[in-house]
């Protein structure tokens, strides 16, 4: 018996990541934009998503929507009602959708049908950071109601993300946001990131929204 | 709380690898953790027993080695490492960077084995 050193320089999500890769060609061929919404729980990504699925339908833009929850489908409900197409992703318990989960949910869609597909991932501001989905885009949302610091709680979502989403801004003042500071402290997590204020139930910063959305993106060779 | 399905996936890549090059037994895993991969390295160390446990893995010992975040500061032209991840500028020169250079990384380096 003799000792040995294997050097491997393996990642450990190396599964996920050829998976993902595997996906976002797909998406990419099928012509179809694809978002990963990451937020903590209660931000209101249902809620933006509602409104942003019945614009998109209304518009005449194909849509459809993958909608994590460790348990019920009571979002797949909600987000049926736009007239897109949806599914719900039990997690059972899961903490994050991984690349398996969004392969297995698109089985039977015909990609090529769709202009725009949401992921919603499941509440939580920490594992879904590290799981490549094989979007395009990555958006991370923020409520007023959540306070101004949380950037700075979770660097490694907010540093992920292409976008955020600020939400609810209609109980901005109500919550004595502080907008400014929100807007400092995402920046000093990563600076370039590009800063959208919304309400879902007004339709504050909605247009805004959907040109960010529908706008052309890089995409691969 | 993701450590344990990092800790399975890391537990799979490693048996693979030992399989591969036909090891009776492993002593040793070592991974990279940057420290915007997402993961806390005690608690990954605590799943790593749990994962390892009936597989070719069991009984080895995990090291983590923490890499700190670095960037690419476009005003100095090199690479700094950042004092904090809740601020993404140069800690010399002060000018904002989102060019990250390592921190993201969770990576198998190496496993020491025995082969017959």
């Amino acid at each position: 018996m003799s000792k040995r050193v294997l050097e491997i320089r393996k990642s450990v999500l190396g599964k996920n990541d050829l998976l993902a890769a595997e996906l976002r060609t797909r998406f990419q061929a099928a012509g179809v934009t694809v978002f990963n919404l990451v937020s903590g729980p209660g931000a209101g990504k249902t809620a933006l998503l509602e409104r942003t699925l019945r614009t998109l339908m209304r518009e005449g833009r194909r849509a459809a929507a993958l909608t994590g929850d460790l348990e019920t489908d009571n979002d797949a409900r909600r987000l049926e009602a736009s007239g897109a197409t949806v599914r719900q992703i039990m997690t059972h318990g899961c903490c994050h959708l991984d690349a398996e989960m969004i392969s297995t949910h698109i089985e039977g869609w015909d990609l090529a049908a769709f202009d725009v597909l949401f992921i919603e991932n499941v509440g939580n501001l920490v594992c879904p950071a590290s799981y490549d989905l094989g979007e395009d885009s990555r958006v991370a949302l923020l409520s007023v109601t959540e306070g101004e610091d949380k950037p700075l709680k979770y660097p490694g979502i907010f540093h992920s993300a292409d976008a955020a989403v600020l939400t609810k801004m209609d109980l901005a003042a109500a919550c004595e946001f502080d907008l400014e500071a929100a807007a400092g402290n995402l920046r000093a997590v990563h600076p370039a990131i590009r800063i959208i204020e919304t309400s879902a139930k007004t339709g504050m910063g909605m247009r805004e929204w959907m040109d960010f959305l529908l706008e052309p993106r890089e995409r691969l060779p | 709380m993701h450590e344990l399905s990092i800790a399975h996936g890391l537990v799979e890549a490693a048996s693979e690898a030992a399989r591969e090059a036909g090891a009776v037994k492993v002593n040793e895993v070592r991974v990279r953790v940057g420290l915007l991969s997402g993961v806390a390295a005690p608690a990954l160390q605590f799943c790593y027993g749990i994962a390892a446990a009936g597989t070719p893995l069991e009984g080895s010992k995990l090291l983590i080695r923490e890499l700190p975040v670095v960037i690419y500061c476009p005003r100095c032209e090199r690479e700094v490492e950042l004092p904090s991840v809740q601020l993404f500028r140069c800690p010399v020169c002060g000018t904002p960077s989102a060019a990250i250079r390592q921190g993201r990384e969770m990576e198998i380096e190496s496993l020491e084995i025995e082969v017959p």
